[in-house]
């Protein structure tokens, strides 16, 4: 496949970014869409220019490192994937694709395709956790039997890879999806009711101190959500806010 | 007398570890607060250690190469975790747990670590599940559990084909904590590039600010190494992209020696590579194994028209297949362990059977699973007659909720419906059971210096059992180094604040900035990954699954060849002031070129077939087990350990004999 590609080039925090066009050659169908952009950084190390920085890590769909947004849309055409699952199989010979970083206020570009997510972490910090020490003396794992029901739905949240697609696709910038995700797993587990309220309130107050936008129920971070992390999970991070915050306790 | 002394606690196997824990010295917990630790690495072992130390008071820390530590590379385990709870009353215990860790490593690890992990493996399920990780659950609301390679229970814990994400993330929540609390500065997108020893002992690091360039010096009272494997020297593997194994190579540089290198684990079961242009390979969890079978066709004319694709996997009938594993290993069929699995696709694929355009795939077969699941199921729902349809559907749901993301992402790599169409899959470079040498504290031959999980070598001897690396990360960060380091540290709560202006980080700090100096001014005129790719190609070759003399004394000098055309020839774009991925990567290759060479020295001293290696020199000669792998208890039942001379080839080997008194040493047979 021949292809041309339109790449989000900005040397820093401060400066100013661009689209640069650059055209690659050969490329088989079978090759990642990643191992795509290494064969053109291999071609504009050759020709003495700077390749383009982009974050990826794992290569296999589950660290979440990798963030590009392909022709307009987070992790490219295909669906339930990251970037780096995604295979040249799904553009066209002689196609011209645009490759940009994710954009959001709360998630500056550092250089080219590579974004600042730590406002992710501290979030997660925020509440996204059990407050349990690690000293082994907890009890009996299989103590405290759990609803298959509530476990698998506890699982399919807790499936989120924090890569920053739904705040990416979100008009709105929104990060309601990844936060509802953490909120939702430990509201389905009995380990996570106890700080259920404090948790919630504090996740969803550093989120707007972060910068987020809000939900405005378009349901766009669902469809590009490499996870498949459903958006009902929204709904329940809603209902936990909403008695969090009418309670008088705590 | 070896100058290596594993302070393996006396007494009787099984009340080491406790006698031990008691005899501990402790620091009280206003003394902790005035002592630092330094943890490189946020996977299971480098997370669960920041956020167990500075829960216990110590003022921790931690760097990741990544931009947050949710991202290390424990994130992509997929099978499970085992532990010694005997949930499913199949006779478990921690004797038998230790028992088939021991057997499964071929009898190269240590027996009193080995109990000792099995011991704590059973805290570790019941810690995971009281920090909320969501491991899979009957419909009882109790654990499931299900069977991996080389054992006969079933004593793995899982969740879905995601465990390594869940406990990963489990631990990140575990730090998040800590970081809330001020306990852990946490330093993302930073590389340890030096260690700094002080009066002989590990007082801090150099790291590199991957953002903006910038070389710092931090200090601390203990220096931990959870960084992981070194499986990225092939260049194709299973690890992260980024993986590397810097941060071990350079305590390694500064006195930690370095043990059985040439340990590493071929992993049975992953997606065959599709051209040149492949940057790493993608694991199929081995639990597959559990419901897959595994087969080639009988005849090569068979084989030739899959290949030609005049023929569909799915045309043959059973008597055409050749279900190898089954055939050769009635015992343990399917579920053989990864060392003899990995070899026997190599032999049969070496042999022509292979079923891809290169010849190096073998099926992995889900269609007996999804019948016998299917009428299982239709019996539960009370269908009568189902129809074969019906037994298809109902099937391949029970194969989605065990593996469906596994299948989801065969099918996007491969294009190929793996519920309609077997699996193709073939051994990749995985996991390396050598690493930094260590202690029963784990602590390595530098003093202050500690190294845990899989960037250490202690638990797993030369071949890893499945599901039994989580548990080893775990077990080192939650319950074992948080234990044995306050013996060290106890000594230290009089040293007070260490200054990042003594001459010796003076001295570490110019010595990263000329190493970085002469990378970027080579100038050359080839990339850091064609140095990479010719390195990974030399040791699949040679030092790979199958090994012999002539070979591996080839690979030394190949690679040594190819680190002095690094040196004069490599090209790095940019500024070193900046975010500059090819200057990391050149770092990275550097120290793999190194430790390339150790690896092949290391295969090339020991003659014998072990774990995953296949020594041609040392085979079988008759009986049952003629042609299989030979062993040799009587010369190599040691750890080498190497110390680091200058040049690689130079490096100083040094014995810990092995001593087995509670476990016999066998033959493995699987048949």
């Amino acid at each position: 496949m021949d292809l041309t590609l339109k790449v989000w080039r900005q040397k820093n925090r401060e400066e100013k970014g661009r689209l640069e066009t650059y055209k690659v050659t050969g490329i088989s169908e079978h090759a990642s869409f990643l191992e795509m952009l290494d064969i053109m950084n291999e071609q504009l190390i050759k020709e003495g220019t700077e390749p383009v920085a982009f974050d990826h890590d794992c290569r296999e769909g589950i660290c979440g490192t990798c963030s590009l947004y392909i022709n307009g849309e987070a992790h490219g055409p295909d669906r339930k994937v990251t970037t780096c699952q995604l295979h040249m199989r799904m553009f066209k010979d002689g196609e011209t694709i645009y490759i940009e970083p994710w954009r959001s206020a709360a998630m500056p570009v550092i250089k080219d395709l590579i974004v600042d997510r730590s406002s992710f972490d501290r979030i997660q910090q925020s509440g996204g956790f059990v407050s349990v020490n690690t000293s082994g003396n907890t009890q009996d794992a299989n103590a405290l039997p759990i609803p298959k029901m509530n476990a698998d739905k506890a699982f399919d949240a807790a499936a989120c890879i924090g890569c920053g697609a739904c705040v990416a696709t979100c008009k709105n910038s929104s990060a309601m999806l990844f936060v509802a995700a953490k909120v939702s797993q430990f509201a389905y587990l009995p380990q996570g009711k106890v700080e259920a309220k404090q948790r919630v309130l504090n996740m969803v107050e550093q989120m707007d101190i972060e910068g987020f936008g809000n939900c405005t129920n378009t349901g766009a971070c669902e469809v590009e959500c490499p996870k498949s992390i459903s958006i009902e999970y929204i709904a329940k991070m809603n209902r936990e806010f909403l008695s969090a915050s009418c309670s008088s306790e705590s | 007398m070896s100058v290596l002394d594993s302070k393996i606690p006396d007494g009787p196997l099984k009340d080491k570890w406790t006698n031990h824990k008691n005899k501990i010295n402790l620091v009280n917990p206003a003394n902790k607060r005035n002592i630092d630790i330094i943890v490189v690495g946020t996977g299971l072992a480098g997370g669960s250690a920041a956020a167990s130390l500075a829960e216990m008071g110590y003022n921790v820390k931690s760097f990741c190469y990544q931009d947050s530590p949710r991202r290390a590379h424990s994130i992509a385990a997929q099978g499970g975790i085992n532990a010694a709870k005997n949930y499913q009353n199949d006779g478990d215990s921690v004797y038998r747990l230790f028992y088939d860790t021991v057997k499964g490593g071929d009898y190269r690890s240590r027996e009193a670590n080995v109990y000792r992990l099995a011991e704590v493996s059973g805290n570790i399920i019941d810690q995971c599940v009281a920090q909320g990780v969501p491991f899979g659950r009957d419909y009882g609301g109790l654990l499931d559990n299900r069977s991996f390679g080389g054992v006969l229970v079933s004593r793995t814990f899982y969740a879905k084909g995601q465990t390594g994400q869940q406990l990963l993330l489990g631990a990140y929540s575990a730090l998040n904590r800590q970081i809330a609390k001020g306990k852990v500065t946490m330093y993302n997108r930073h590389e340890m590039v030096e260690l700094v020893k002080v009066n002989g002992k590990a007082r801090g690091i150099i790291a590199r600010n991957l953002e903006t360039g910038e070389l710092e010096r931090h200090s601390a009272h203990a220096v931990v190494i959870a960084s992981g494997g070194y499986g990225n020297v092939f260049f194709l593997s299973t690890n992260a992209m980024g993986s590397n194994a810097t941060a071990a190579w350079k305590i390694h540089k500064k006195g930690a020696y370095f043990a059985n290198p040439c340990y590493t684990q071929i992993h049975p079961t992953c997606i065959p590579r599709s051209g040149e242009h492949q940057s790493k390979l993608t694991l199929m969890s081995e639990s597959l194994r559990n419901d897959g079978r595994i087969w080639v066709p009988k005849n090569m004319e068979d084989v030739l028209a899959i290949r030609e694709g005049k023929l569909s996997p799915t045309d043959l009938s059973e008597d055409k297949r050749d279900y190898y594993l089954e055939r050769k290993y009635p015992a343990f069929g399917n579920l053989v362990p990864r060392d003899i699995a990995s070899r026997a696709a190599k032999e049969i694929c070496d042999a022509g059977y292979g079923v891809n355009s290169t010849g190096e795939a073998v099926y992995l077969d889900f269609a007996s699973a999804i019948q016998r699941y299917g009428k299982q199921e239709a019996a539960i729902a009370r269908i009568q007659n189902p129809s074969e349809a019906d037994i298809l559907k109902l099937g391949e749901e029970v194969i989605e909720s065990k593996y469906g993301n596994l299948f989801q992402m065969y099918e996007k790599i491969v294009a190929e419906d793996p519920y309609k169409k077997p699996m193709m899959i073939y051994p990749a470079v995985h996991y390396t059971m050598g690493g930094v040498w260590v202690d029963y504290n784990l602590m390595t031959s530098v003093e202050g210096c500690y190294c845990i999980g899989e960037a250490n070598f202690s638990d797993h001897g030369a071949n890893r059992l499945g599901a039994s690396a989580l548990m080893q990360g775990l077990a080192d960060g939650y319950f074992v180094l948080p234990y044995t380091i306050g013996n060290y540290l106890s000594n230290e709560i009089r040293t007070g604040k260490i200054s990042t202006e003594a001459a010796e980080f003076v001295a570490a700090e110019k010595e990263v900035s000329d190493r970085i100096e002469k990378l970027m001014n080579i100038k050359g005129t080839k990339s850091v990954d064609h140095f990479h790719k010719l390195l990974g190609k030399a040791m699949w070759e040679y030092v790979g699954m199958t090994r012999n003399e002539e070979g591996l004394k080839k690979a030394m000098t190949e690679i040594k060849k190819i680190r002095d055309d690094f040196w004069k020839d490599v090209k790095i774009p940019g500024d070193r002031n900046s975010l500059n991925r090819e200057l990391e990567k050149a770092g990275r290759v550097a120290d793999f070129l190194e430790l390339g060479e150790l690896f092949a020295k290391d295969a090339l001293h020991r003659n014998e077939s072990c774990g995953g290696h296949f020594r041609k020199e040392s085979v079988e000669l008759d009986g049952l087990q003629k042609g299989e792998a030979k062993r040799n208890d009587t010369d190599y039942a040691y750890v080498a350990a190497w110390e680091y001379k200058g040049e690689p080839a130079d490096a100083v080997m040094h014995k810990e004999e092995l001593e087995f008194k509670d476990i016999e040493l066998k033959q493995r047979s699987y048949k």
